[in-house]
């Protein structure tokens, strides 16, 4: 029983949809907790223990000065720090917040300053990397339930895990699909967007919107010409796509900032 | 026992991040707080300026255990702004999707989150270990929920297969044959668990309160209908803002809701069942006969029995509508609308409750304003007032088994706190 790999599942600025997906699990739940000791999960159990801990899988981005200790707490007594899901990653949807005046997000609350005094908010998305040593990045919104499993495996055999950063393109093309992009003139985003899901939209006729984010050495300027030139979008239009799930991201953000 | 505080940093086995604070003096009650402290994301803040066809996509990421209610109220509200009707077909498969949501949300609830605490355990984990047929019955079940978002939505957590206008793709028939051939083989389960949560000794503790549900006069409304209350409310989806309204605190990220003149009101399946057990499918009505269920019924920790009927009624409810589905070729492109300026607005029964969403656009389809009530933030406001008088009964306990209680109390209402931190509406001409 000691030796099994303690593990801790924290959320900060997210929405419970990667703790979701670890839940998720139904097939291999049973497995799990009898090769990992969860020993810190709050949605899913009393009597948490404190680290120090083997894995650590954190799911949201950092906006308030508490999670920041919390973060930098768990940071030293963690071997491997996973940035789970996008959230953690890149800031993901709420990230979009980052373009919006502090004025006007305040308005949310119709006294902001009352109730942030004893609650305090950055009002800012602030991905982990830029604030510890992240060891692994699992993206997605939500990365996919096969790709947690890939990490707790590695693990447990003291390797890596193998996560792809091909752009779903290649995905979709084993799914044989028709190219939504190419054929049908559709501002899809999978040319630049991490795979790991499976080509889940453009499976099932949708254009994919970028939610794991930018692949590696993404060409983020030949798709926005793409877009605004094949497709017809506006220059707005191309912007609020690359300031979505991953718009801090410096592939993204050079993109939307130059149009 | 002249002072007695409770006081819960962060509560386990909910969704989020929220805390407990009571403070009790020769017995009663001299404060009550759920706070929550689970960070603002100001949705309605950055939802202004972003385009219609993706306002659903964004607030989905409000939530990850219900993001498909939140899916389906943001489309309901856009399709009302811009006039756009849905098939029949589409309102079927909106509605099996939801049915999907609420069985892994209540799966979720009732084993994972609440009966640890009736069972003697700190989780499911340590529970397995003990009763693995039962941990196998939740997670049998709890996969068929999310296949069934899957199958209909392209995915589980997220779906994507939703657009405004319909679906993206209709789903095959084969598949859908296969998860009715899975609803049928675990009806005996979602039986079993009705039959397990009325056999749960569920604190006796009754405070007459409003419940409020979504009413219809011949279905179990899930996805649309009236407002309804046990006070006599009965009003349309657009008429929200003239009865309930928001007050904030200062210890708490979450507004309180209340109806206008009255008070703090309670949603989610007792809610439902109290107004709504006469359209339920018979099954599920035997089964709340047999746990003893006579409504109106005032315990909100009798959740936890509602809940457990209404995995039955979804079970049965989602095999009725794979029978009648036609399979039309209805596959609409995302953004095939062309957008219109106006106003919408949208009720839905998420898993917890009823959740509105209400947005303006300008004529390129673009949102000026915003306005987001959630479950959590609808029912906290309750929770507290619960509190303030089932603590005088429990507070002669030890201090351990007294807040226990206070958070099996705050459970049995399925809290879903990354929720709760969005509402309020932002106008762009404010802003």
């Amino acid at each position: 029983m000691g030796d099994k790999p303690k593990v801790a599942v924290v959320k900060l600025t997210g929405c419970a949809g990667c703790q979701m997906e670890f839940l998720r699990l139904e097939d291999e739940f049973l497995d799990i907790i009898n090769s990992v000791d969860l020993a810190y999960f709050v949605m899913a159990r009393s009597n948490n223990r404190n680290g120090p801990f083997d894995l650590a899988f954190v799911e949201g981005s950092v906006s308030t000065p508490r999670e920041l200790n919390e973060l930098r707490e768990l940071r030293e007594k963690t071997k491997t720090l996973i940035a789970f899901g996008d959230c953690a990653c890149t800031g993901c949807i709420p990230s979009i917040l980052n373009w919006v005046p502090p004025v006007t997000s305040a308005k949310v609350y119709e006294n902001f300053s009352a109730i942030h005094l004893k609650k305090e908010s950055f009002q800012r998305i602030i991905p982990l990397h830029e604030l510890v040593k992240v060891d692994i990045q699992l993206k997605g919104c939500p990365p996919h339930k096969d790709m947690i499993v890939e990490t707790v495996k590695a693990a447990l055999i003291g390797t890596k895990p193998y996560l792809r950063r091909h752009p779903v393109c290649v995905e979709c093309k084993l799914k044989e699909n028709i190219c939504l992009l190419t054929f049908d003139k559709r501002p899809c985003m999978g040319p630049v967007t991490s795979g790991g899901c499976g080509a889940i939209c453009p499976t099932a006729g949708r254009v994919c919107e970028g939610c794991y984010g930018p692949m590696s050495d993404a060409n983020a300027a030949s798709l926005a010409r793409e877009l605004l030139e094949g497709c017809g979008l506006s220059e707005e239009d191309v912007v609020r796509r690359f300031r979505k799930y991953a718009g801090m991201t410096p592939a993204f953000a050079e993109e939307a900032e130059s149009l | 026992m002249p002072v007695k505080d409770i006081d819960v940093d962060y509560i386990a086995r909910v969704e989020g991040q929220g805390q407990l604070r009571i403070r009790t003096l020769d017995g009663n009650v001299d404060l009550v707080e759920f706070g929550i402290f689970e960070p603002p994301k100001f949705f309605e803040a950055f939802l202004l300026g972003r385009k219609y066809t993706e306002v659903h996509e964004l607030t989905s990421r409000i939530c990850g255990i219900c993001p498909v209610p939140h899916q389906i109220a943001a489309l309901r509200a856009v399709e009302n702004a811009m006039g756009i009707e849905v098939s029949e077909q589409t309102e079927a498969l909106r509605k099996l999707l939801s049915y999907g949501s609420h069985i892994q949300s209540h799966v979720l609830s009732l084993y994972f989150l609440t009966a640890p605490d009736y069972l003697g355990y700190d989780s499911i984990i340590t529970m397995a270990k003990d009763k693995p047929q039962l941990v196998k019955r939740a997670l049998k079940l709890k996969k068929l929920g999310n296949d069934i978002e899957e199958v209909v939505g392209a995915r589980a957590v997220h779906p994507t297969a939703a657009v405004v206008g319909g679906f993206t793709e209709i789903p095959k028939k084969r598949k859908m044959e296969e998860l009715k051939r899975r609803l049928v083989d675990s009806m005996s389960d979602a039986v079993e668990t009705a039959r397990f949560a009325s056999r749960l000794e569920l604190p006796k503790f009754e405070r007459r309160c409003e419940h409020i549900a979504l009413g219809s006069n011949n279905e179990y409304p899930i996805i649309k209908g009236r407002l309804v209350s046990t006070e006599g409310l009965n009003v349309e989806e657009v008429q929200y803002r003239q009865f309930f309204k928001e007050s904030q605190v200062d210890y708490s990220w979450a507004k309180h809701s209340t109806v206008v003149d009255r008070g703090s009101f309670l949603v989610g399946p007792l809610a439902r069942v109290n107004l709504n057990h006469k359209r339920m499918s018979e099954r599920s009505q035997e089964l709340l006969d047999e746990a003893g269920f006579k409504p109106l019924v005032f315990n909100p920790f009798m959740h936890v029995v509602a809940r457990a009927a209404e995995v039955a009624n979804a079970v049965e409810t989602s095999i009725e509508i794979i029978d009648n589905l036609k399979y039309e070729d209805e596959a609409v492109v995302e953004d095939s609308f062309k957008p219109k300026a106006g106003e919408g607005y949208a009720v839905v029964e998420a898993p917890r409750g009823i959740l509105y969403h209400n947005y303006r656009f300008n004529d390129e389809g673009i949102v000026e304003k915003a306005d987001i009530v959630t479950p959590t933030a609808h029912f906290a406001r309750n929770v507290e007032n619960d509190l303030r008088e089932f603590v005088p009964q429990i507070i002669a306990n030890p201090l351990k088994a007294a807040t226990l209680r206070c958070e099996m109390l705050v459970r049995a209402y399925d809290p879903c706190i990354s929720c709760s931190v969005h509402l309020q509406k932002v106008d762009k001409r404010t802003a």
